[in-house]
């Protein structure tokens, strides 16, 4: 039987292979992560009120409904309407930009991609990570680069509030080769913030994609264990079933 | 043993009397559920095909309401699948369910396969009931394949590109076969829409099919047990083989237990964990189909990557496309290559016991390589498993038929 349990083991660890992690679609960048807490009502908040401050002016989230917002964040209708919806007028709405793609495209070269699903495509800690990520390169049309998304077209937003980052570089010798790599910031431009109040204001905003990305999250999870739970009891059922129909099989 | 199968059953007038009279219900009851006397030592391998169903139900209900929400368009059906995850009432736990049961698809699949390797359940006289299943396991290729196109994602997109790209290797029909399949010079809408038609409605259509062949095919014969002998040779003086049991109720009240354990299982990841880490649903797939944006990595989903590790492993187009096909195919074969006197592994010599074991670790090595990028070390492991891969089955004849085996018992190893 050592045979059929060596058998057995390989048979579990091909489907235990599978639950390891497979986000290969980030960049190469060390990320840190961001810490988020999605059952934190207060940052979602926050985050949503950052988001429409600060994103929704380029970025839509076009399959994220006000309503679904409000329910799930426990804001009423009128806290949607005065404070969050500023181009929309009905809480049935998604959340929509009022930028032209052909302007976008001539003022950004692309069009802002729609941020509904980016925290599922790409993680909540790239999220973080990137808008942490700007640095000052003149090179660029918009001033600055980003160390996460190298190139990236859009510029840096939050400039005021995180300041702006020179990039530390160290250079050393690798094969008969200088290897320069970034190794860290300093601030060179102060913003409005300090720095652990702008990882809080990311931190929540990256929350919120989060959030955005599947609202049902916490909803399935919750409902998850209660489903667990009955079919255990029917296990016990079934497995009591069993044992009485084959007690006579000998 | 108990008759409990005595007691109902046989038509005593009225209603059953008048419906046997005019379609074979209770003989068919009979035959096929409470006189289907498969062994009683059945153990955890022998669930596998009763889940196989479970899984397509669960595939076929929660279809049927994707498809009522879900609209076959280049330019909707990317949002169509997100107005299902989040405007649909329930539409999150039904499309989580059919993601999440493709993939289980091919879990019980595969260690349903497995548990014919471990006892010689493909050998005489099993060997159509064998085929039938190779060809439900390529029409359900065909079915995942199509049906990962539908959300219309990048990894849909560029998935779906590769693998139709490939048909293109074969010499002289290749270019117009690779048309014929898209409808298009370019995966396209019209792409999108045939694809949706196979996976609704042909595909499905042929796998029912061939699961009822497959069952009729398996109750003609009887089921093998594991320790390979046949039951049917000792029987009582009701001609009970006498270490059978019925279907109804002994197996379909041990079978129950095994569903809800995998109930249980399925459930933890729809609700827990459906993207399992990228392996259910690819995350480069939360991004919509761009035909001007190849992603950096394309991978298949984890089912299909221990034959296109194969695939990758060779370096020529068209070589490595009939690597790939013979991969999928030479199960197929098994009953033939499989020389060896006894079916079960239980007494079959160590020659096998190893080339099984080293082939579970090549399969599940091709595997994890399919997802790795085609570069440096993984290239050159995919050929060394590639290698071992072909010769477990193009050796199996030698090794088997010298390999030594033990006694059969006349009866099977029950311990209660």
């Amino acid at each position: 039987m050592v045979n059929l349990r060596i058998s057995a083991l390989a048979a579990v660890l091909l489907v235990g292979a599978l639950a390891g992690n497979a986000h290969a679609a980030g960049s190469k960048a060390d990320l840190e992560p961001s810490g988020i807490d999605p059952g934190n009502i207060n940052s979602l908040q926050r985050g949503a009120r950052n988001f429409m401050n600060y994103c929704s002016g380029c970025h839509s989230a076009q399959y994220v409904r006000w309503k679904t917002i409000g329910e799930d964040l426990e804001l009423s209708d009128e806290q949607l309407i005065n404070n969050l919806m500023f181009n929309a007028e009905k809480t049935f709405e998604t959340i929509n930009i009022a930028m032209r793609a052909e302007d976008a495209e001539r003022w950004f070269g692309v069009l802002p991609p729609d941020v509904s699903l980016i925290a599922r495509s790409r993680g909540s800690d790239y999220i973080y990570n990137f808008l942490k990520g700007y640095y000052i390169d003149p090179s660029k049309t918009t001033g600055v680069n980003n160390r996460v998304l190298e190139g990236t077209a859009m510029p840096h937003v939050l400039g005021g509030l995180q300041g702006y980052q020179r990039a530390i570089y160290e250079t050393r010798e690798e094969g008969g080769e200088t290897v320069k790599e970034l190794t860290g910031f300093e601030i060179a431009v102060p913003g409005s913030m300090d720095a652990e109040a702008y990882d809080e204001f990311v931190r929540d905003t990256t929350n919120f994609l989060a959030y955005i990305a599947e609202p049902i999250r916490s909803e399935r999870r919750q409902l998850g264990v209660w489903v667990l739970i009955y079919l255990l009891f029917f296990l016990i059922l079934a497995r009591m079933l069993k044992k009485q129909i084959w007690k006579d099989v000998k | 043993m108990a008759r409990i199968e005595a007691e109902v059953g046989t038509p005593q007038g009225g209603l059953m009397k008048w419906i046997d009279d005019r379609f074979p219900f209770t003989s068919t009851m009979k035959y096929h559920v409470t006189e289907y006397y498969a062994s009683k030592n059945f153990n955890i391998w022998y669930v596998f095909g009763v889940l196989s169903f479970v899984v397509l139900i669960i595939q076929l209900l929660t279809g049927i309401f994707l498809t009522m929400n879900y609209k076959p368009s280049a330019a909707e059906a990317f949002a169509s699948v997100e107005y299902i995850m989040r405007d649909v009432e329930w539409g999150w736990l039904i499309r989580y369910m059919h993601s999440t049961g493709a993939s289980f698809f091919f879990v019980v699949v595969y260690l349903h396969m497995f548990r014919a390797m471990l006892y010689g359940s493909y050998k005489k006289p099993r060997e159509l009931i064998w085929i039938i299943g190779m060809l439900i396991f390529l029409v359900l290729m065909a079915e995942a394949f199509a049906g990962y196109l539908l959300p219309w994602g990048q990894m849909s997109y560029w998935g779906a590109q590769v693998i139709i790209s490939l048909f293109g290797a074969i010499p002289v029909i290749g270019d117009g076969l690779v048309e014929i399949i898209r409808g298009d010079y370019n995966i396209s809408d019209i792409t999108l829409n045939r694809f949706f038609a196979l996976h609704v409605i042909l595909l499905p259509l042929a796998l029912i099919g061939l699961v009822f062949v497959h069952i009729v095919a398996l109750h003609e014969v009887g089921s093998n047990n594991p320790d390979g002998i046949d039951i049917k040779e000792k029987k009582d003086e009701n001609g009970v083989p006498l270490d059978g049991v019925a279907f109804h109720p002994y197996h379909t009240s041990k079978d129950l237990v095994a569903i809800i354990i995998f109930l249980m299982i399925f459930f933890s990841v729809v609700f827990f964990a459906p993207e399992m880490g990228g392996y259910f649903l690819e995350y480069a797939n939360f991004d919509p189909a761009n035909v001007r944006a190849t992603p950096e990595h394309i991978a298949p989903v984890w089912y299909f990557t221990p034959f296109y590790a194969v695939l990758r492993a060779v370096p020529d187009k068209l070589w490595g496309f009939i690597l790939f096909g013979l991969s999928v195919i030479l199960p197929l074969f098994l009953p033939w290559l499989d020389r060896s006197r006894v079916r079960s592994i239980r007494y079959r010599g160590w020659m096998y016991k190893m080339a099984l074991t080293l082939f579970v670790i090549t399969f599940v090595a091709l595997g994890w390589l399919g997802v790795q990028p085609a570069e440096g070390i993984y290239v050159l492991l995919a050929r060394i498993f590639t290698v071992l891969y072909f010769a477990f089955f193009l050796l199996m004849p030698y090794y088997t038929s010298i390999d030594k085996t033990k006694p059969v018992p006349e009866r099977v190893v029950y311990n209660g």
